[in-house]
């Protein structure tokens, strides 16, 4: 019975809509026209899209409400039906209404949003941690603190580095690699200049602001590549500073692993994530 | 009338220099404040239709950079926000029509009015030249966007003179509106006429004082925060650079603790319009004054303790967002009251559609729509995907911009024959109406499902899948553009044809004092104090 209605009101949202709030985009990016969250990768997004779902529902039916009665007192009670205007000023019963139900819509709303909040940023214990760092020179370096703290630089593909296959102004030379199905916890900190780590498939958003070490965490149930942007005005290449997450088996990764500690820890036994930043006031 | 005739005559002999630059008239100032925000708006508008324009379709097409994109995208903000809403909502008709509304002779301090508006005036002008000069190697203008965040703001982000200009523009800015509030704050207070009490006054001057508190309180912590800016930039201090020990996220906190109460201060006044409007054309007076006033109190105080939910994404602990959450959410309650009592105000009146009840209505609608759209960004785990996204753009444009914006069109339309002495053309206006309600819808509907898609605020390129609904977005601002070219050709043929308008050309729902007077009312007014029985 419930899941009859919550068809029905699905089907009603649709309708709304227009074309489709489950609609199936290109995962992990944006897809033209689309009027909807991107699919959903990781569980928190999931929970996103299902209560903006919900309040869809309930902002959908307010704005209907308000439209309605707009048009109704529109019609009704114009100079030509109405020519005698009334003297009601008040109604004590009424703004009591009006004042508690949007409260109780409103208290409706509030405890699923406490849930989603807490299980945002109650952070749970990592099976990996990766740093992502935004530069000074709109670059995003990636390190793994894990393994042997490795780090590399992250840069959006001109349009004559670009495979056909690939999104402009979304691609990267080299992504952040991730295995599935492991609870990553990605720490954000900015160099010089505020960015934002941001990818819209897993739901996360954190900015990278200097003198501060931010924390996120996701939890990637499918393999593929996730596009975001930097969601933080940086200056003049604040569109070309793109994040991509490779999501992988866990034996690719492994194997990444070796292949990237190889090319990326050029000095042993020094820590790259402290080179990068006593490098950093030369590089700028 | 012989001696409103004799008055007439006596600002006649004034000259044309004592009489607009020595101004100390209230009447002349909300002018000249009406005039500066046509001319703010032209100039914000016509930024915001270019950068339409650049992002109708993907790649750099009109823009030489990106610098020059995001400097306009700074410079459109600043000016519509502090150039063009705030002096024509409380500088012009505050300043018109709060001392006709309580029926006091004129403002309490009007040499202080008249340096007022000067402040303003110098500060567009150091706004407009900031973006001429220097910001980075790469162009002039700052480029860091209106809420001027360090560090793209201090030294190193922003090298060049451009952000010291919009500093100062800021303060001079803030400075005008401060002696303005302080100037509304004693007239209301102090030289209503007798029987006008506080709970008698329309609501238009309920409006314009909450505005006045919210100014005053708001404005001198914007103040410090661009003063530290300053002293950050050019004297070595390191308030919000963390290398010295500072900290970039308290300019965020002060910068919208005095940023969100400013989302008030440029719509209350747009409430108080619309209240005397809706009633005017309803033939009925409000529905429920004291919760409409109220109200505004209620929304005023509340929006002094929500400013961090611009700042969700920032890494703020869970305990502290909890409580954003709850405390935006709670906004939405009054503003619930405001939007029911107006349908209600309506509801069992004799309703006429004149050009300012169109707006009044165009109002409601559009400021319910982005109100429901606020209450899904109160969610801070799901303003996690919205922030900083188009989804933002479409909710603050459809509450504050348009909001802000159809109020101001309202109360042109509403006071224009009363400020001119003429008719504005009914056709005319309603093409405007028309023109703007479609032409907005178009520009901004749209943008929440960019914004859902994750299409990143300000910037100057995009991703090919964002590029159908941002071309149907710059379609609206076209049409919208005709819109402003209609209003200004309105002005002009209201001039031209010289159609005489009525002392009260609204009929019996037009109550308040001001449709006592001529249209237009004689340079003094209320020499002798009006009794409110």
């Amino acid at each position: 019975m419930l899941e009859r209605m919550r068809l029905a009101i699905s089907t009603l949202a649709l309708v709304i809509l227009g074309a489709g709030a489950a609609q199936s985009g290109t995962p992990g990016q944006p897809s033209p026209w689309e009027i909807n969250f991107q699919p959903a990768a990781t569980p928190i997004m999931e929970f996103i899209e299902t209560f903006h779902f919900w309040l869809l529902i309930i902002i959908t039916v307010v704005m209907i409400f308000v439209t309605i009665l707009l048009i109704y007192v529109m019609i009704r009670f114009n100079a030509k039906s109405n020519p005698k205007p009334s003297k009601v000023t008040h109604n004590t019963l009424i703004e009591v209404v009006w004042t508690v139900i949007p409260v109780v819509i409103l208290v409706g709303i509030a405890i699923p949003s406490f849930r989603l909040l807490y299980d945002q940023l109650d952070l749970p214990a990592g099976d990996l941690t990766v740093k992502a760092t935004g530069t000074a020179q709109w670059t995003w370096t990636y390190s793994y603190p894990d393994n042997g703290g490795f780090s590399f630089d992250s840069n959006m593909l001109q349009d004559n580095e670009r495979k056909p296959d690939q999104p402009r102004l979304l691609a990267v030379d080299n992504e952040l690699v991730v295995p599935v199905n492991k609870i990553v916890r990605v720490q954000v900190t900015g160099e010089g200049i505020i960015h934002s780590f941001s990818v819209p498939s897993f739901g996360i958003k954190i900015d990278a602001i200097p003198g501060r070490l931010n924390e996120t965490w996701f939890k990637a149930e499918r393999e593929g590549i996730y596009y975001g942007q930097c969601s933080q005005l940086c200056g003049r290449n604040h569109a070309y500073m793109p994040i991509a997450v490779r999501v992988v088996s866990e034996q690719a990764f492994a194997a990444w692993l070796e292949d990237a500690k190889k090319k990326y820890s050029s000095v042993p036994g020094v820590d790259p994530a402290m080179m990068a930043s006593a490098t950093a006031p030369a590089r700028r | 009338m012989a001696y409103a005739a004799a008055h007439a005559d006596h600002h006649n002999s004034m000259g044309f220099f004592r009489r607009w630059l020595f101004s100390t008239n209230h009447k002349d100032i909300g002018t000249l404040y009406l005039i500066e925000a046509i001319l703010a708006g032209v100039i914000g508008g016509g930024l915001s239709a270019v950068m339409r324009a650049e992002l109708a379709e993907p790649g750099v097409q009109i823009f030489h950079n990106a610098h020059m994109y995001n400097a306009f995208a700074t410079a459109h903000g600043l000016i519509m926000i502090f150039f063009m809403i705030m002096p024509a909502l409380i500088g012009g008709f505050g300043n018109w029509f709060v001392p006709l509304m309580i029926g006091a002779p004129d403002m309490a301090f009007p040499r202080m009015n008249n340096i007022s508006f000067w402040f303003l005036a110098a500060a567009l002008i150091l706004i407009l030249t900031s973006m001429f000069v220097p910001d980075t190697s790469e162009g002039t203008g700052f480029g860091g966007g209106w809420t001027i965040y360090p560090p793209l703001s201090s030294k190193a982000g922003a090298p060049g003179p451009a952000m010291d200009l919009a500093i100062f523009a800021i303060h001079l800015a803030g400075a005008s509106s401060i002696l303005g509030a302080i100037n509304f704050i004693t007239t209301i207070f102090n030289m209503r006429a007798p029987g006008m009490t506080l709970h008698k006054m329309p609501l238009f001057v309920w409006s314009i004082l909450v505005t006045a508190f919210l100014l005053l309180l708001a404005l001198p912590v914007l103040a410090g925060a661009v003063t530290m800016l300053l002293t950050d930039r050019n004297f070595g201090t390191t308030f919000f650079d963390p290398q010295g020990g500072g900290d970039p996220i308290l300019f965020q906190h002060l910068f919208w603790f005095f940023g969100h109460p400013e989302v008030y201060i440029l719509v209350l006044p747009a409430f108080g319009i619309v209240s005397q409007v809706i009633s005017t054309f309803s033939k009925k007076p409000v529905f429920g004054y004291l919760g409409m006033a109220y109200a505004m109190v209620a929304i005023g105080g509340i929006g002094f303790v929500v400013w961090a939910h611009h700042m969700y994404t920032v890494g703020m602990s869970a305990n502290a967002q909890a409580y954003f959450l709850v405390a935006t959410m709670v906004i939405a309650v009054p503003t619930g009251i405001k939007v029911f009592s107006w349908i209600a105000t309506m509801w069992g009146g004799s309703i006429e559609f004149k050009t300012p009840m169109l707006w009044a209505i165009g109002f409601i609608f559009l400021f319910t729509l982005g109100g429901v759209t606020g209450v899904v960004l109160s969610n801070t785990g799901i303003d996690r995907s919205l922030h900083d996204t188009y989804y933002v753009i479409a909710h603050f444009h459809y509450t504050m911009s348009l909001g802000a914006t159809f109020g101001i069109f309202c109360g042109w339309y509403y006071w224009f024959p009363k400020m001119t002495g003429y008719m504005y053309s009914e056709f005319l206006g309603k093409l405007h109406f028309w023109l703007t309600f479609i032409g907005v819808n178009t520009i901004f509907f749209p943008q929440h499902f960019l914004g859902l898609s994750g299409m990143p605020r300000r910037i100057v390129d995009y991703p090919e899948a964002f590029a159908g609904w941002n071309m149907v977005s710059s379609f609206g601002a076209l049409l919208s553009t005709i819109g402003l070219v209609v209003f200004l050709i309105s002005i002009v043929d209201a001039f031209a044809r010289k159609r005489k308008a009525a002392d009260n050309p609204w009929g019996v729902g037009a109550t308040t004092l001001e449709w006592t007077l001529p249209s237009p009312p004689p340079f003094h007014t209320f020499e002798t104090l009006p009794r409110i029985k």
